[in-house]
């Protein structure tokens, strides 16, 4: 065995154990360490990638050397290290992006805590990407849900923030719960937890009429379930808030790669367990399509109506979760592969938006509202790039990120037929104009000049720190990168999606 | 047994038909509900619909549970333990969840002096 397969369960543990040490650090200190533990695993992920993608295979790793229906397992292929890698990434540059705000905005005392959630929450996601085993997958859930709650209701002197920690926990609870009864049903029909098993005994006794309801009861409550906690259009409501009132850095990393890793676990088991063309059987994409089209739609329009910068960008969050279901719910290898990459290019412009905006606020008196933001791009340049560059990857512009999912979504829905082909490129046209609407004009109120200059105030300018600086460079390269190769990020989605059935 | 008793012999998924029940009336309790201490006590009433369900799934009657002591007998005479492991599990995920929510419940009663969620919504708002 070679050294780097070990990897994946390294970090998880480093991640694990990062929550207990931060609890005992000083604030500067559990800072330092959070930002190095992300940098390792980030690291450390990337030999793992580099290592599957060499290979070109996926490998089992069985955890304490129990084996099969005993022991608990990780897989490891290139779909997940990918997605491994660049949610560590992520995380790292969301952390240094918001830095200076989470010390704002953080009770005192309890700083350091801060970064051990964060570090329970990462080892969580990490350990949803690679485990093979559905009951695990579902305490890891709970944890991420417990410190994705955490992440926002540290601000707790911010009444709404508190209520938006309530309201995300009332609806992750009963997201998971649906997907609990899922588990025990699937679990009760099969008698297996780990997918390679699962998947065998669901083929096995799909032959049998009889138990084809069941399976598509039971495809639905997995739906429900992670479209709850991925705040799938109906079920969006508490995203807006819960992302709207957290600290700059809880936002981004909430956005960017809480939803993402429920969403992917989603994938894995449609492709994994049922596999696509059982999937497609029993209808429940044709459902996800549906809701996917209306997120995106939906989600654009109350996010040009919404008036407040960070509401806006969570509900454009909810429209790009919408083009992630509309992938899964074609119901094809293409329109799977187009869902991951917006895994990847939302999780790589989401965090920037929400940095950038906290910069915006600390230079406007901390106010969110867009007219109090007006000119806020002029006062903190870096952030006004970064906001623009981030626009115009949400926008879909060609060379920035955002194209390369439109380019994708828009070629899957070309090969369906019938009334998806319409219902499919009708969505993403018109949730791409809504998405220049208000992006733009979010971009042109950031940028024009402030209507009456207070002469008597001092005009505020902003003082960057390197992490910041740093944070920003690197999210407006990566957003570039992903743009201009994502036939590179495709080629591994592809080879990772090939493995998964 | 009388025959007027042959009617009930004759559900045999009742367990599984009540623990439904009792989920659906805890999801949909902590769904609608405005009192919190009520959605707590209805997340707890959820999940343990979850569990009675896998308990009475993970139960063959006439098998004992493997507790070996003197010498194993064939793999038949046993139920599996996984499931009751499950339930196990699951028990520590509901209480840190509901330790969670009711230190959340906590902290918005001494600030809004309510258990009511919509009246605290409100009052947030007004806050702004």
């Amino acid at each position: 065995m070679a050294a780097v397969q070990n990897f994946p369960f390294v970090v998880i543990m480093l991640y694990l154990t990062g929550g207990v040490v931060c609890s005992v650090l000083r604030a500067r200190a559990a800072a330092r360490y959070c930002l190095l533990l992300n940098a390792a695993a980030t690291v450390l992920m990337a030999m793992t990638l580099a290592y599957t993608l060499q290979s070109g295979s996926s490998y089992i790793y069985l955890m304490g050397h129990f084996s099969a229906p005993w022991g608990n397992e990780l897989r490891i292929g290139p779909l997940e290290a990918l997605m491994a890698v660049c949610f560590c990434g992520v995380m790292l540059l969301t952390l240094m992006g918001g830095m200076e705000h989470i010390f704002e905005d953080c009770e005192p005392g309890k700083i350091n805590l801060y970064f051990g959630s964060v570090s329970l929450l990462m080892s969580s996601i990490v350990a949803i990407l690679f485990t093979n085993d559905l009951f695990t997958a579902y305490v890891f859930i709970e944890i991420s849900s417990i410190t994705a709650c955490a992440v926002i209701a540290v601000n707790y002197r911010n009444g709404a923030a508190l209520v938006a920690t309530t309201r995300y926990m009332i609806m992750g609870l009963l997201g998971s719960g649906v997907f609990l009864i899922g588990i025990s049903m699937l679990y009760d029909l099969t008698g297996h937890l780990l997918f390679e098993n699962l998947g065998a005994a669901v083929r096995a006794i799909s032959e049998d009429a009889g138990t084809l309801f069941p399976l598509t009861i039971i495809i639905g409550l997995f739906s429900v379930g992670m479209g709850i906690k991925s705040a799938l259009f109906p079920f969006h409501t508490w995203l807006p808030c819960a992302h709207g009132n957290a600290t700059a850095a809880s936002s981004g990393m909430l956005s960017g790669l809480v939803l993402k890793a429920n969403v992917f676990l989603l994938i894995k088991i449609f492709c994994r367990i049922f596999g696509l063309e059982s999937i497609v059987s029993h209808h429940v994409p044709d459902i996800l399509l549906v809701f996917g089209a209306c997120a995106m739609v939906f989600g654009s329009v109350s996010a040009l109506l919404e008036r407040d910068l960070k509401r806006m960008l969570a509900y454009s969050s909810v429209a790009q979760i919408g083009y992630i279901y509309l992938g899964i719910g074609m119901g094809t290898k293409a329109g799977m592969e187009a869902a991951c990459i917006q895994i990847l290019v939302h999780a790589f412009t989401k965090p920037m938006l929400f940095c950038a905006a906290g910069g915006f606020m600390s230079v406007s008196g901390g106010s969110k509202k867009m007219d109090a933001l007006r000119g806020a791009a002029r006062r903190d340049p870096l952030s006004g790039a970064a906001f623009l560059v981030g626009a115009l990857s949400m926008i879909g512009i060609p060379l920035f990120a955002g194209f390369a999912t439109k380019l994708n979504l828009t070629l899957a829905a070309l090969a369906l037929h019938g009334w998806k082909t319409w219902a499919c490129v009708a969505a993403i046209v018109l949730s791409t104009v809504l998405n220049g609407l208000y992006y733009l004009r979010a971009a042109a109120n950031l940028c024009s000049e402030p209507e009456q200059p207070d002469p008597k105030a001092e005009p505020v300018h902003a003082r960057y720190s390197w992490q910041f600086v740093t944070s920003m460079c690197v999210f407006i390269v990566l957003n570039l990168y992903l743009g201009i190769c994502s036939g590179r990020f495709m080629d591994a989605i592809h080879l990772g999606l090939e493995l998964f059935s | 047994m009388g025959s007027d008793l042959s009617f009930s012999l004759n559900l045999f998924n009742y367990y599984e038909a009540v623990s439904m029940l009792i989920f659906g009336i805890g999801f949909t309790v902590l769904l609608l509900e405005n009192n919190l201490i009520k959605k707590v006590i209805a997340l707890n009433l959820m999940d343990t619909g979850t569990y009675l369900f896998l308990a009475a799934k993970g139960y063959v009657n006439g098998r004992a549970a493997p507790i070996i002591t003197d010498g194993a007998a064939q793999a038949e005479a046993y139920v599996n333990p996984v499931p009751a492991g499950l339930v196990l599990t699951g028990i520590v995920v509901s209480v840190s969840m509901t330790a969670f929510l009711l230190a959340l419940t906590v902290r918005l009663f001494l600030r809004y002096h309510t258990l009511n969620f919509d009246e605290i919504i409100r009052l947030s708002k007004k806050e702004e």
